[in-house]
């Protein structure tokens, strides 16, 4: 039911931008891989090439030992495409557009309901509205159904939960938790770096390369130094004023924090070198506490090192 | 297949837009240029000079004005006033007969009348010299009948074959059913596909096990229907409100304009594949097949008269040969042996094209 992927050294440019730098990467059958990254990374280049759509500068790539160069037609057979923009027709109903996308492919909605029955539940009841009046969330749930009417056995999702509202992202999730459960490979790509806990292995990936390709957990397990998480009465000026203090590896907003990392090993002392430097800048109500790190903290400081290289 | 076809007509009947170009276009466009830009000429107004006043000029008078070509405006008394009633800028034309015109035409077999016309508008100008000259030797033949004189000057005679009357509808008709029949299926086609290119519909249909080809005819189904309908409504309205005939058989002139239409349409899918977006698209089918097609066809100015490099660039337009072929049916009822080549030379066409389309329609997004 499900293939794998395998990526070889496959490298892209546009005239003077290169979007992908000798990717690597091997996905199995029935595996939900995230592809996290910021806008750029390159993530919708790397899957227009397993699509078909674009062709590699070079490299070698396959879908299930189809490869994506000579055995597209094939591939684009046992595969379900949800682009990065909605690309489903505006002017044409929910289930116009359901029974266009069945017909292409030689199906219908009835023969596959038990695969998105529960997602076609959730958008059943707009079934005569057009799709262009539906909602950020409806629209992606409907292009959904459409990429998985023909029962593919890859499922590539370019960016499918930006722009939609967090308790429709959730429910997104959940919804591709079930489909990976039918047997389907999952390939996902977000800029949201939260969404990344939620897959079974993901690519953190910036400027065209891979930083790390990883179970969510082993990436974070892998952050070298101690997050403390900073609080103080000025918060507005705190990055500024930390920024020249030496023992600090890093330094960033997050979310309403302010987020260091230390190195040096010995934590407690840490927190005396900061709580005295920032007091001496006039701050007061200084917390630190310590924190896991999470994705965004890895990928943060993956992205520095990427940088510095 | 039949649920793309299907999908593309929704597209068509739900955009008020595309069905105001496919519909009312059509008759708006052959409304006016029936009514509006025809050079036939009706009630021109004109002024009269006469110096003599006597039964001969009243009588030349009687007939320019009881022709439906002419309304006299105003009687003018002197020379001086001439000018001033053309920049009143109300009438076409000044018939002045000289003084004493009965009494020379009577004594020296002789007189003199002289037509001013107003030139601004060249073809009016001359259209007009031409009635009123004809309706004054008209009446000096018949008065010379009437008197028993021989006259011993040979008249030419021309005979209009097929429009014996010059109705420019005539002339017309074929170039609005070419330029409705190419801009509906030119640039409703084109328009279509780059659409799909700009809302990224174009990515999911290309990911779909969908062929090329039937992707393209998906696309043209609809509009090849809805061509062939605005054909039978320009035709009826042809027929009905400006008696336009068609001398030849009709099954012939939908045979060919089926064919026309399909060239059209390749055409369009052609000049998808090398657009990007929407604007893009009409532009070039404006710009690059709708104004040739106006001016180079032989539609408005005959192509004789062109400069040679024009001429053998209306060579190329393959709505010229269109014309030709409806001219040739509808006017001079004559069969396909006598515009075989011309259909040959569409039939030809509309291979190139499609083949070009087919061949350019990418497969990928780059």
């Amino acid at each position: 039911m499900s293939v794998p992927v395998h990526i070889h050294n496959i490298s892209k440019s546009y005239e003077k931008v290169e979007a992908l730098k000798d990717i690597n990467l091997e996905i199995k059958a029935g595996e939900l891989f995230g592809f996290i990254g910021p806008d750029g990374a390159g993530k919708t280049s790397l899957f227009r090439i397993l699509t078909g759509l674009i062709l590699p500068r070079s490299g070698t790539a396959s879908v299930g030992g189809l490869d994506v160069v000579n055995d597209f037609k094939k591939i684009r057979q046992i595969t379900g495409y949800m682009p990065g923009r909605f690309s489903l027709y505006h002017d044409l109903t929910v289930a116009e557009n359901l029974d266009f996308y069945a017909s292409i492919f030689k199906t219908s909605l009835k023969e596959n309901y038990d695969l998105i029955k529960d997602i076609y539940i959730q958008i059943e009841p707009f079934r005569k509205r057009k799709a262009g009046d539906l909602s950020g969330g409806m629209k992606q749930k409907l292009a959904l159904s459409c990429a998985l009417i023909h029962r593919p056995e890859l499922l590539i999702l370019d960016e499918p939960t930006t722009g939609v509202d967090a308790v429709s992202r959730k429910e997104f999730w959940e919804l591709l938790n079930k489909m990976q459960q039918s047997g389907i490979t999952i390939l996902v790509s977000t800029p949201y770096m939260d969404e990344a806990a939620l897959c079974n292995r993901v690519a953190l990936m910036q400027n065209g390369k891979l930083l790390a390709t990883d179970t969510p957990k082993n990436i974070t397990k892998r952050y070298q130094g101690q997050i403390f998480a900073l609080h103080t009465n000025k918060m507005h000026s705190l990055v500024i004023d930390l920024e020249n203090t030496a023992a600090a590896a890093q330094v960033y907003r997050f979310g309403d924090s302010v987020h260091i990392t230390s190195t040096s090993g010995n934590d407690e002392s840490f927190r005396q070198i900061i709580t005295a430097s920032l007091e001496e800048k006039g701050h007061s109500a200084i917390q630190m506490i310590a924190q896991q790190a999470v994705i965004e903290d890895c990928f943060l400081a993956l992205m520095d090192k990427n940088q510095t290289l | 297949m039949y649920a793309f076809i299907k999908k593309e007509f929704f597209h068509i009947f739900r955009d008020y837009r595309s069905m105001l170009i496919l519909f009312g276009m059509p008759v708006a466009q052959v409304l006016l240029f029936g009514f509006a830009i025809t050079t036939d000429i009706n009630d021109a107004k004109i002024a009269i000079l006469d110096h003599s006043k006597d039964p001969v000029t009243r009588d030349i008078t009687q007939k320019i004005l009881s022709s439906k070509y002419f309304i006299l405006e105003q009687n003018l008394q002197s020379n001086n006033q001439i000018e001033a009633a053309f920049k009143a800028g109300n009438i076409k034309e000044v018939i002045v007969f000289e003084q004493n015109f009965a009494e020379k035409l009577q004594r020296e077999g002789k007189a003199d009348i002289q037509l001013i016309l107003d030139a601004t508008e060249p073809n009016t100008a001359s259209m007009l010299s031409a009635y009123s000259s004809g309706i004054i030797n008209t009446y000096s033949l018949q008065q010379m009948k009437a008197a028993n004189k021989v006259p011993l000057s040979i008249v030419t005679e021309s005979k209009m074959l097929y429009n014996p009357e010059l109705k420019s509808v005539y002339m017309f008709v074929p170039g609005v059913i070419t330029i409705l029949l190419m801009l509906v299926s030119t640039m409703m086609t084109s328009i279509s596909i780059t659409r799909e290119k700009e809302m990224g519909t174009m990515e999911a249909l290309l990911v779909s096990p969908l062929k090329p080809l039937q992707i393209i005819i998906g696309k043209v189904t609809p509009y090849v229907l809805l061509s062939f309908i605005n054909l039978i409504v320009i035709l009826t309205m042809a027929s009905f409100i400006f008696g336009m005939p068609v001398r030849g058989s009709l099954g012939l002139l939908l045979v060919e304009s089926v064919l026309f239409i399909v060239m059209s349409l390749a055409l369009g899918i052609l000049i998808s594949t090398i657009s990007k977006t929407q604007q893009q698209a009409m532009l070039l089918s404006m710009f690059a097949l709708m104004l040739p097609t106006i001016l180079l066809s032989g539609f408005i100015f005959p192509v004789e008269n062109m400069p040679v490099a024009l001429q053998w660039t209306s060579h190329v337009m393959p709505s010229k040969w269109f014309i030709i072929i409806i001219k040739n049916i509808m006017l001079k009822g004559v069969g396909i042996a006598y515009f075989w080549k011309e259909t040959l030379i569409i039939l030809l066409n509309t291979l190139f094209f499609i083949g070009m389309s087919v061949k350019k329609f990418k497969v990928r997004l780059e």
